[in-house]
């Protein structure tokens, strides 16, 4: 046992697309940008208890901070880390914009039509999400504000903001090592504040693998999360083992 | 930078057809129809008014932080703010303010937040997601909407000061509310109000200390 950065799964999900499923605690998921410019707009949900979810307020009021990046950790309104961002390649990711929308897509790029257009029709990150959350019994009560890993967004003094156009290069990563068995619910549609002109959502690679001791340790440089993992590892008690 | 909108409302108190007072740490549900005017006024200065909107019909639409920061391309809140719902729709529209900022990302404090924020011990501390649920078990008009936690999402911080730098850090800073400010919107929907007078005893920006908040409604604002 306590073998590290064992691969377990990989698989690309091609932009405009989505994605769920489970990832256990012990579990690191990496997501690639394949080709530069991709979003990953993410939430996250206790796999045991689904009204437990991410929550972008607790997220960044703990950590004083606006964005994410490696060293943070990501909460739930329960007090308690669904995943450490263990490694970082992009530095930036927007937790504050949420998701596009139909509406926002076609008004952007257009009307494209399944009938016409088959697989390469233009999709919008609030109905990628509402399909993947309707997998497992969640639907439009359950979206938050998400994160949306690969995009930087930021504000001036007057709270006014701007997106940062070509931020992800093609190969950047970030790893979630989890501490909580999570529902990850993922859409490679555009960042709702993409300047492009075009609709072109990047792949985003997806490669599992298990958690090495020193990427577990990553989060704990802040105090509050200290405290964060302290209330999870509650929910998980050792069998058999000493604290 | 002055970037605050202050805009003074005409409307007159006596003419409001409701007029309450929110006692520091308590929660507070009303139904605003579509062309009512709300007020909310900070009676003694720097208390964060935690506030959520659900569509007074069907509470699966509501106030959506993401939507609303995305609509008018800005983090706070002020004067000519539309606050706008996770179908997109505006649900409110910020008419008068004269405090000048309100925050949208702060969220509500909560039992656990709490210890992470400051310490395990305070978990048994009041809290303002005890204020929701408490509202959602107890308010007939959060049972006919058969509402829940899974409905509560991120809310507006009326009077609070939560200042994001260019490098991306957030900060909780002093308030700039005063004794007697206010912000006051038209309501663009049937709306559901659902307050909690933050009991946060935690953070400096209220000086330790939480307020009384006052709250009026007006049918129309052509008074």
């Amino acid at each position: 046992m306590n073998q590290e950065n064992i691969s377990l799964w990989e698989e690309p999900i091609p932009g405009g697309c989505h994605w769920s499923g489970i990832l256990r605690r012990g579990i690191t998921l990496r997501l690639a940008d394949v080709s530069g410019n991709a979003n990953a707009a993410v939430l996250f949900f206790n796999q045991e208890e689904k009204l437990e979810r991410y929550n972008m307020a607790d997220t960044l009021k703990a950590q004083h901070t606006f964005h994410l990046t490696r060293g943070h950790a990501c909460y739930s309104d329960m007090g308690r880390i669904f995943c450490c961002i263990t490694a970082d390649t992009v530095g930036w990711h927007d937790t504050v914009c949420g998701l596009s929308d139909r509406t926002l897509i076609q008004q952007k790029y257009g009307i494209t039509r399944y009938q016409e257009h088959r697989n390469q029709m233009y999709r919008n990150g609030l109905d990628g999400m509402l399909i993947e959350l309707g997998k497992w019994g969640l639907g439009m009560r359950d979206i938050v504000a998400n994160i949306n890993f690969f995009s930087k967004v930021t504000a001036n003094d007057a709270g006014e903001l701007t997106f940062h156009r070509n931020h992800s290069k093609a190969g950047s990563y970030v790893d979630l090592s989890f501490e909580m068995d999570t529902l990850v619910v993922l859409s490679t549609a555009p960042h709702p504040l993409d300047t492009n002109t075009t609709y072109q959502p990047g792949t985003v690679h997806l490669a599992a693998f298990t958690t090495s001791s020193a990427a577990a340790s990553e989060c704990k440089q802040i105090a509050e999360n200290l405290r964060g993992l302290h209330n999870t590892h509650r929910f998980y008690p050792p069998c058999g083992g000493a604290l | 930078m002055n970037t605050f909108q202050l805009i003074e409302s005409q409307l007159n108190p006596d003419a409001a057809i409701i007029d309450e007072i929110c006692a520091a740490g308590e929660p507070w549900v009303k139904i605003v129809k579509q062309g009512q005017i709300f007020r909310i006024v900070d009676l003694e200065g720097n208390q964060a008014v935690d506030t959520l909107f659900f569509n007074a019909n069907h509470a699966w639409e509501r106030y959506s932080v993401a939507d609303t920061i995305r609509a008018q391309n800005k983090l706070y809140l002020t004067t000519g703010s539309k606050l706008c719902s996770n179908f997109g729709n505006v649900m409110l529209t910020i008419t008068a303010d004269t405090c000048g900022r309100h925050d949208t990302l702060g969220g509500a404090c909560s039992a656990e937040s709490n210890t992470v924020r400051y310490a395990l011990e305070k978990y048994p501390m009041h809290s303002c997601r005890d204020n929701f649920l408490h509202a959602l078990a107890h308010e007939t008009a959060c049972g006919h909407l058969d509402m829940s936690k899974r409905d509560i999402p991120s809310n507006i911080n009326f009077f609070m000061n939560v200042p994001v730098t260019e490098d991306g850090r957030l900060e909780f800073v002093d308030g700039i509310s005063a004794p007697g400010k206010y912000v006051e919107m038209r309501a663009e929907m049937d709306v559901l109000v659902l307050i909690s007078n933050c009991p946060q005893l935690n953070n400096p920006c209220n000086a330790y200390n939480p307020t009384p908040i006052r709250l009026l409604v007006w049918e129309t604002s052509a008074s």
